[in-house]
């Protein structure tokens, strides 16, 4: 691969770090684009399915075209700026939505080797910057200067700090497990064990020591996300539709990709902190980036039946289950882990 | 890897005190009907702490935590001490707080908090845990002061203290920056070290002295940065003055010292001169303002603003030309002057919660009038303790207040000594003015004293030792000589 | 110039400016938001002296959690900004006197005079296989646990003290317990009574 570029980086001369890098940014934003306009698609025909109806099916063949009608039609719609609002904000409140989750892909990895950052500190980078997500929706909120808006906002803004917490001690315990912050290390330590040695390699996977955990993380990945049942943010019956009552256009479509780009995010990083990764489930079966493709849509399918099975929480309730559950439970949790590793039973020496 | 478990022993009280305090916390919280129950607690802790102390008392100084810790005599008897005048304050301070309706648990638990954080302030041998301790004391006492949500009064106060404090805070933890970029190191030690062989830039480490001093006068509250003071101890529930007033200051006394005597004492000469500009002000602003003040509790502000000062004289004069010779002498009167100001403190404000009822504050200087004829045994108490912050022989005030003279004298500052003795001239006329109400002055509410048994008692010991130890002030002086001389 | 210079000067210049429009921002909201680019930049620049640790810390707890904590307060309250900014005419001669006094002072001591590369030299280069995070784990847990462990109880003075002043039963609030309503039974609203049929 480096001999084959020589010519093309001889080409650039200094700056070709510079340009090599931002052609892998591409590589990996081009792609995810795709997935989260066929992620809308999918929830249509999903959800659909399961309400004994068909779903999208005029635009293309079985509708497959549908998400770039949708993208079309949206690109092309006005964006109205209402008059009383904060311009400036206003426009930047999408951007700030977006952006987290498009920068968290940075310390993802795809396969042995295969991640554009191979930082030391990649969860406590993930845990910084997706806890930045919050600020899109306050702003944007704020930025409308109007009622329904701001509540919203409100809403976000604190459940979004609430389940970050839990997620937050679920995530402490799998690196204390792993030993490492980095995340292909979390990755390969997944793939040793007794289990592994049998050649049955998914119970050795830290879903299944850590198995509260990964329900938390899970629960708590669909709230972090406000995605429903946790969707109070832009719960129709109460808030109209939260943060983004007053946009339209691309900066709606923003925030449309901002929300399907993190459900996306959080399924992988299921993947890969509980799941193994890019690790395959048996021993005689080869590791692969498939398998991770394959674990991260089975993830975004759970968060689609979830969302087509149960009605909406009550504010308080969520609320509730955040502080009032999770959090113990994880906290709890954290010390058993603990403790575990430090006596004879053991299970990662 | 090798890490080496250290030596819990010679922090037994403060991990007791640590885990008492989650105790009656987690009590409080499951136990909620019973209201005694945080309150006995907290007691049975200070004085358990206190056994602790004596129990694990080294004539030596040992070291723990790597060196973060120091076990010395000095520190011990801090700590007693400041138990001591816990347990005093919060005695005194219950039956106000029920009538208030403020007896929460919450506020045992921040009590003791409070007491833990000035713990580790006197046992620091590094200026991490100095700062920590600090923060530990001051944001539980922000909390206190703001304690009686319900009146506007003890919020605002709690407010100011709150910003004025954390503006402290900054302050010092930029001059404690200061000081580690010139000498290297935070642990005291390492600082002197450093200054000694003169490792460390001189003009660095005076910059940094400077916020230093900053930091460290307005936690005792001197001059120019005492404008919190008499607002909050206004502002703030009397039970909750009684504690500002008393143990506080002791802990910012061993802050001082461990700062400037065990950091910074090869450049003793500059701090020294700073100290003296605060000083003397505090002890000329302190004595003026105070004349003017109707309500008792500002009165005792400013006179504590001005016996701050006083103690400080004590501070200022250890070090001569380079002449140590009478530093001993200087600091220990400096800390019996600490010590004497708590015990009379004790005794001013818990007269005021004395006098005080359910829907009425007895700090106005008005209601003490005629107290003799109310109840003539406190008024005599009252006396006892106008005198002795007045400084009139032979109560412990006089003491404490010819102690530091004789420092500064022999320090040879005679104008310091001669402005220092004017003024407290000049404040007597306050201090005696109650005395004149209470004993000239026809009663305005004739009704008798209602105070439970434990108050009365204990207020009258109270009064009773300022008398007696200025009868025999020589053995509370000698200790503290004592616990100098054992931990320089 | 070297790269690393020129991202230095680019994030301690926006840092610079964000501090500045932080305090002379006139909506209270637009300030926070300048904090939090501040804190952003100053994250930066930690990142730049190899301190990633300290640099992911505080974005995750000054920008992630305590600064939207703060927005929701900012944006909630009503603030009279003329109120605020009266006296602000004749406080400024003193308050600018002494501002400048101690700018210039600083400015004497914190030049590159004392504290340049010739008088503090620069660390040197860690070895391959340092980690931040892990070399400040080891000394927070080992030589400085006492303190450490003083700083959570010093967290935990601040939530007692935050409970204690702020949970408090109001008088003559019109709040309503869902769950209660909720577990209404009939035989609490009900009450079926016998009556004998009237006749007249």
């Amino acid at each position: 691969m480096e001999a084959m570029l020589q010519p093309v980086a001889d080409l650039f001369g200094p700056a070709w770090p510079l340009v090599w890098t931002l052609v892998k940014i591409i590589a990996i934003i081009a792609p995810l684009m795709i997935c989260v306009a066929y992620l809308t698609l999918a929830e249509r025909k999903v959800i659909g399915y399961m309400q004994v109806r068909i779903g999208p099916n005029r635009v293309g063949p079985k509708g497959l075209l549908q998400p770039i009608a949708d993208g079309v039609k949206l690109l092309l719609k006005e964006i109205v700026i209402p008059s009383g609002s904060s311009k400036g904000l206003f426009i930047v409140g999408p951007i700030l939505a977006l952006a987290p989750s498009l920068v968290a892909w940075a310390v993802v990895p795809f396969d042995d080797g295969l991640v554009l950052a191979d930082v030391n500190a990649g969860l406590l980078f993930l845990l910084a910057v997706t806890s930045l997500e919050v600020y899109g929706v306050v702003v944007a909120g704020w930025a409308s200067n109007s009622k329904y808006p701001f509540l919203g906002s409100m809403r976000a803004a604190a459940q979004m700090v609430s389940y970050e917490v839990s997620m937050g001690f679920a995530l402490i315990c799998v690196l204390l497990i792993s030993a490492s912050l980095n995340l292909s290390d979390i990755v390969v330590s997944q793939s040793s064990g007794r289990f592994a040695d049998m050649g049955l390699g998914f119970l050795s996977w830290n879903w299944l020591p850590l198995l509260p955990m990964f329900v938390v993380y899970l629960i708590s990945g669909i709230a972090e996300t406000n995605r429903a049942p946790f969707d109070v943010v832009e719960g129709e019956a109460e808030v109209v539709a939260g943060h983004m009552v007053e946009y339209s256009g691309m900066t709606f479509a923003l925030f449309f990709l901002a929300e399907y780009a993190n459900m996306i995010l959080v399924s992988i990083l299921t993947s890969v902190l509980f799941l193994g990764g890019w690790l395959s489930p048996f021993g005689f079966l080869p590791d692969g980036f498939h398998w991770l493709a394959l674990k991260t849509a089975a993830i975004l399918f759970i968060f689609l039946w979830v969302r087509a099975t149960f009605p909406r929480f009550r504010y308080d309730h969520i609320m509730r289950l955040g502080w009032k559950v999770f959090i113990p439970v994880t906290l709890v949790w954290v010390v058993v882990v603990a403790v575990w590793m430090m006596s004879p039973l053991s299970i990662w020496s | 890897m090798n890490f080496v478990v250290p030596d819990f022993y010679p922090a037994a009280a403060e991990i007791f005190v640590a885990i008492m305090a989650l105790v009656v916390m987690l009590a409080s919280t499951f136990a909620r009907g019973v209201r005694w129950l945080a309150y006995a607690l907290t007691q049975f802790t200070l004085i358990a702490a206190a056994f602790v102390t004596i129990y694990t008392l080294k004539g030596d100084v040992s070291y723990t935590f790597s060196n973060l810790f120091i076990g010395d005599l000095l520190g011990d008897l801090l700590k007693l001490l400041i138990y001591f005048s816990m347990a005093i304050a919060l005695l005194y301070g219950r039956g106000y707080l029920a009538d208030r309706n403020i007896d929460k648990p919450e506020y045992y638990v921040l009590a003791l908090l409070m007491t833990l954080g000035m713990m580790v302030m006197v046992t620091a041998n590094h200026m991490l845990p100095l700062y920590i301790g600090l923060e530990m004391m001051s944001l539980g006492l922000y909390a206190m002061v703001a304690f009686d949500r319900d009146s506007a009064r003890s919020t605002e106060a709690g407010m100011k203290y709150f910003v004025l404090g954390a503006l402290a805070s900054g302050l010092l933890l930029y001059g404690m920056s200061m000081i580690y970029g010139a000498t290297g190191s935070l642990e005291f030690s390492g600082i002197a070290n450093a200054v000694y062989h003169q490792a460390a830039n001189k003009t660095v480490l005076l910059f940094g002295i400077v916020f230093l001093m900053a930091g460290i006068s307005f936690k005792l509250g001197v001059v120019p940065f005492h404008m919190w003071v008499p607002d909050v101890y206004q502002g703030a529930p009397s039970a909750v003055t009684l504690i500002i007033a008393t143990a506080p200051k002791l802990a910012a006394f061993a802050m001082a010292v461990r700062l400037l005597i065990w950091g910074l004492f090869d450049v003793a000469e500059q701090w020294q001169s700073m100290l003296m500009f605060v000083a003397v002000l505090s002890i000329i602003l302190g004595n003026l303002a105070a004349i003017a003040q109707t309500n008792l509790k500002r009165m005792l502000a400013y006179s504590g603003i001005s016996h701050m000062g006083f103690m400080l004289l004590g501070l200022l004069s250890g070090v001569v030309e380079g002449d140590r010779h009478y530093a001993l002498n200087a600091y220990s009167s400096a800390m019996f002057y600490a010590v004497s100001y708590v015990i009379m403190s004790l005794a001013s404000f818990g007269m005021i919660i004395l006098l005080s009822r359910a829907g009425f504050e007895a700090d106005s200087i008005d209601d003490f009038k005629g107290l003799n004829k109310r109840s003539p045994w406190f008024a005599a108490m009252m006396m006892f303790v106008m005198f002795s912050m007045a400084g009139i022989p032979f109560f412990i005030g006089f003491f404490a207040k010819l102690s530091v003279l004789q420092a500064v004298v022999a320090a040879g500052y005679l104008w310091i000594a001669i402005i220092a003795v004017v003024m407290s001239v000049i404040g007597a006329f306050y201090y005696l003015r109650v005395v004149k109400v209470m004993y000239f002055d026809p009663p305005v509410d004739p009704a008798p004293i209602h105070a439970p048994a434990e108050l009365r008692v204990l207020l009258s010991a109270n009064g009773l030792a300022i008398a007696a130890l200025g009868l025999a002030p020589q053995a509370l002086m000698s200790v503290c000589a004592y616990a100098l001389l054992a931990s320089l | 110039m070297e790269f690393k210079t020129f991202v230095f000067y680019f994030l301690a210049v926006i840092l610079v400016f964000a501090a500045l429009r932080v305090i002379t921002a006139r909506n209270p909201v637009h300030a926070a938001l300048y904090l939090v680019l501040a804190f952003f930049n100053a994250s930066g620049i930690w990142l730049l002296l190899q301190a990633e640790f300290l640099a992911i810390t505080l974005v995750m707890v000054y920008v992630g959690a305590v600064m939207v904590l703060f927005l929701f307060v900012v944006m909630m309250l009503d603030i009279n900004l003329d109120r605020l900014r009266q006296g602000f005419w004749s406080y400024l001669p003193v308050g600018s006197l002494i501002g400048v006094l101690m700018a210039v002072e600083m400015a004497m001591v914190l030049g590159g005079r004392y504290f340049g590369l010739d008088a503090m030299p620069a660390p040197p280069d860690p070895q391959a296989g340092y980690s931040n995070t892990r070399e400040l784990g080891r000394v927070l847990y080992t030589d400085y646990v006492y303190p450490f462990e003083l700083a959570s109880l010093v967290l935990l003075v601040a939530m007692v003290a935050a409970v204690a002043l702020t949970l408090r039963k109001r008088k003559g609030t019109k709040y309503i317990n869902p769950s209660e309503q909720v577990a209404v039974k009939r035989e609490g609203r009900v009450e079926l009574v016998k009556m004998p049929a009237e006749k007249d």
